[in-house]
């Protein structure tokens, strides 16, 4: 059994799951209202080569529901990291 | 004998779709029944929330499930193939909301560790009445959504058995009352699973089938940017002029203004996210870590489906103006003259000539053009996917394949939804509210009660379905994000959110959102756009009774008093793994 985490250990925790959050939900919002609907026109002015999509269609119906997946993937990972930095390696929430 | 015999005559006079249809539910409703004896819950936990035992990857499944209804699977690929770009709302709103689901919600929800979202309500807000406005908002919620499945899978019976939609309704009715009301949440998940795998293979499958004939990519993501056969022609650029030419605007551009697009999007991401049927899912897993894991494994499975959809609608729809555009009716093929007995495909020769004019140009402008450009062809949006695989000319076995797949959708979302009403009746509001001495024997069989009672609630509504289920839907999602969503969020992430302000939040929030709903969908139906407020439609007004909710109760909280201590333990609690804390624990 690990030693209980101090409260400083706690509020560093929180803190770097805020920041995460921001990071992730910054990458979110871009992708998805940026991407697929705010800017979809200039960016339909691009086509991905090779194929019969425009950057900002395909950002709308395809890549960005690859990006959402992406995204909840590394926040699986980066939350495990920080549970095991608070907890010790066999630190595990029940 | 009679009755074996007439049986037989009955089989002979099915075509091969008929008997392909049959085969198939027959098969997979024998597998369902079979899953919810194996899963029977035994206590409140089991029945609620699975007793924590089920593994992230088959909660992914069910959560998949459990979200895509008869709207994902039926509804969506149809609804964009009509829409083009703008389709987008629907495929970014229903995924965008399992990025908040699992980064904001889901782990915290599961960390405090109770049966339902009232639950979460009720203790962070400490009060009953705020327990009771989430009861009656889950209940409502779920109810508007749950007609909607049942009348789902009313429209495959009729049109694959050709059996009154209300005998349709009965048979779904009787198999969800089984697995629901015996298995509860554990016989639910495992079903869930099941109907998963149905419903995937049996929307991939035909997707499969078409891109290859379509692109010779076996891969629908992909091959709907390919080539036509072999044109040298993108499909994509192929089916603009097509849809050009016949003046329904470019498909690959978007025809929505962009903030009434922002607001639908954000308003289905919210919802999704403040959804109890699907909140409630990420109960049920072992550990806050399976949690996390099982949104990510969720949102893995719904994108098989939803980066699916998009390619389906490109293919049907080319193949719909391929074949109907500018043909005599008389070549028509057997799906078109079946879907015309139904009334979902209309064709009005108004000229005379017998050949089929489908023109996106309105009536409004009829006057001004000859006859020959009239528009004669009404094509119900919903039937695409049910009609894809005819048009397509697949083997029957594949036709039949996808109205198995529609009634999995139907069916594990149906169960999902009843399950909600049942613990909101039985664990909200009569133990937790009004006799909180029940035994957990009588709770159970009061939570069974509900679930029965429920299942006949919808059944009706499925079989008289009010002319407003449309209509509803935007309810669910507009309720969901102007309600719960702030409610929660707050909660979680600020401690000094208290009663007043996040009552006062929710309701404001909901009223202003269901007024606006009411006004433009019930009261004021001849209401154009133009008179919509900033030119927000009633399907994305919820994004503005969220922020309404989140002023509203941040302003208030910051007024009053802070939440006793006992909550702010409440809130690190959740905040925290749980063994952060031994030391100040005596467990």
């Amino acid at each position: 059994m690990s030693e209980t985490p101090s409260a400083a250990a706690r509020a560093r925790y929180w803190r770097k799951n805020l920041s995460w959050l921001g990071g992730l939900l910054s990458v979110w919002f871009i992708v998805s209202y940026g991407c697929g609907i705010l800017f979809v026109d200039q960016l339909d002015k691009i086509r991905i080569p090779g194929t019969g999509f425009k950057l900002g269609f395909w950002f709308a119906q395809q890549g960005s529901i690859y990006v959402f997946l992406v995204l909840i993937a590394i926040y699986v990972l980066a939350m495990n990291r920080l549970d095991r930095e608070l907890l010790g390696e066999e630190g595990d929430d029940a | 004998m009679h009755s074996l015999l007439s049986n037989n005559v009955y089989l002979a006079a099915m075509d091969p779709v008929q008997k392909w249809t049959l085969g198939i539910a027959v098969l997979t409703f024998a597998f369902y029944i079979g899953i919810a004896i194996w899963a029977k819950a035994k206590s409140t936990g089991e029945f609620y929330i699975a007793g924590k035992g089920v593994p992230s990857v088959a909660n992914g499944m069910a959560t998949a499930a459990d979200w895509m209804s008869a709207a994902s699977f039926i509804g969506m690929a149809g609804i964009i193939s009509f829409a083009g770009r703008d389709g987008a709302r629907y495929l970014m709103g229903w995924t965008g909301g399992y990025v908040l689901l699992a980064l904001l919600l889901a782990p915290y929800l599961r960390r405090f560790g109770k049966f339902t979202v009232p639950d979460f309500i009720g203790d962070r807000y400490y009060s009953n009445i705020a327990r009771l406005v989430a009861v009656v908002c889950a209940i409502f919620v779920s109810f508007t959504y749950v007609c909607g499945q049942m009348q789902g899978v009313g429209i495959v019976f009729a049109r694959f058995l050709k059996v009154d939609a209300e005998a349709g309704v009965l048979i779904g009715m009787g198999l969800v009352f089984f697995y629901a009301v015996m298995g509860g949440m554990k016989g639910i998940t495992y079903t869930q699973v099941a109907q998963y795998c149905v419903l995937i293979f049996a929307f991939t499958v035909p997707a499969i089938f078409i891109a290859i004939q379509m692109t010779g990519n076996p891969i629908p993501q992909l091959g709907f940017g390919g080539e036509y056969k072999d044109s040298g022609m993108y499909l994509l650029d192929r089916l603009d002029g097509l849809s050009t030419e016949l003046g329904f605007g470019n498909y690959t551009e978007g025809q929505k203004g962009t903030f009434d697009m922002f607001c639908i999007t954000a308003a289905l991401m919210l919802g999704t996210a403040g959804l109890p049927h699907v909140i409630v899912r990420f109960y049920t897993v072992k550990k806050v870590k399976a949690a996390r894991t099982s949104a990510f494994w969720a949102l893995l499975f719904i994108a098989i489906l939803y980066t699916v959809a998009p390619a389906v609608a490109v293919f049907a729809r080319s193949n719909l103006l391929d074949t109907v555009s500018n043909k005599p009716y008389a070549e028509m093929p057997s799906w078109f003259k079946n879907w015309e007995e139904t009334d979902l495909i209309v064709f009005d020769d108004k000229n005379g000539d017998g050949i089929i004019q489908y023109t996106g140009r309105t009536d409004k402008n009829a006057a001004e053009l000859p006859d020959l450009e009239m528009n004669e062809l009404t094509v119900n949006r919903d039937i695409m996917v049910l009609a894809n695989p005819e048009i397509a000319k697949l083997p029957n076995w594949v036709v039949g394949l996808v109205a198995a797949g529609g009634l999995a959708a139907a069916l594990s979302t149906a169960a999902g939804l009843l399950l909600v009403i049942s613990t909101a009746v039985a664990h909200d509001l009569v133990k937790k509210t009004i006799k909180p001495d029940l035994s957990e024997k009588k709770e159970l069989l009061l939570a069974r009660i509900a679930a029965g009672g429920a299942v006949v609630v919808a059944g009706y509504f499925g079989m008289n379905p009010p002319d407003y289920v449309a209509a509803v839907v935007a309810f669910a999602f507009g309720l969901a994000a102007s309600s719960f969503f702030p409610a929660i969020i707050l909660g979680i992430f600020w401690k000094r959110a208290n009663l007043p302000g996040v009552v006062t939040g929710m309701v404001v929030g909901l009223l202003f959102t269901a007024g606006y709903i009411v006004y433009f969908k019930f009261l004021n139906k001849a209401a154009g756009e133009d008179e919509w407020w900033l030119g927000i439609s009633p399907e994305g007004i919820g994004t503005f009774g969220m922020i309404i909710n989140f002023v509203l109760a941040i302003g208030i909280s910051l007024a009053t008093k802070p939440p006793p201590p006992e909550v702010q333990h409440l809130v690190d609690r959740v905040r925290f793994p749980r063994k952060a804390f031994v030391d100040e624990e005596n467990e």
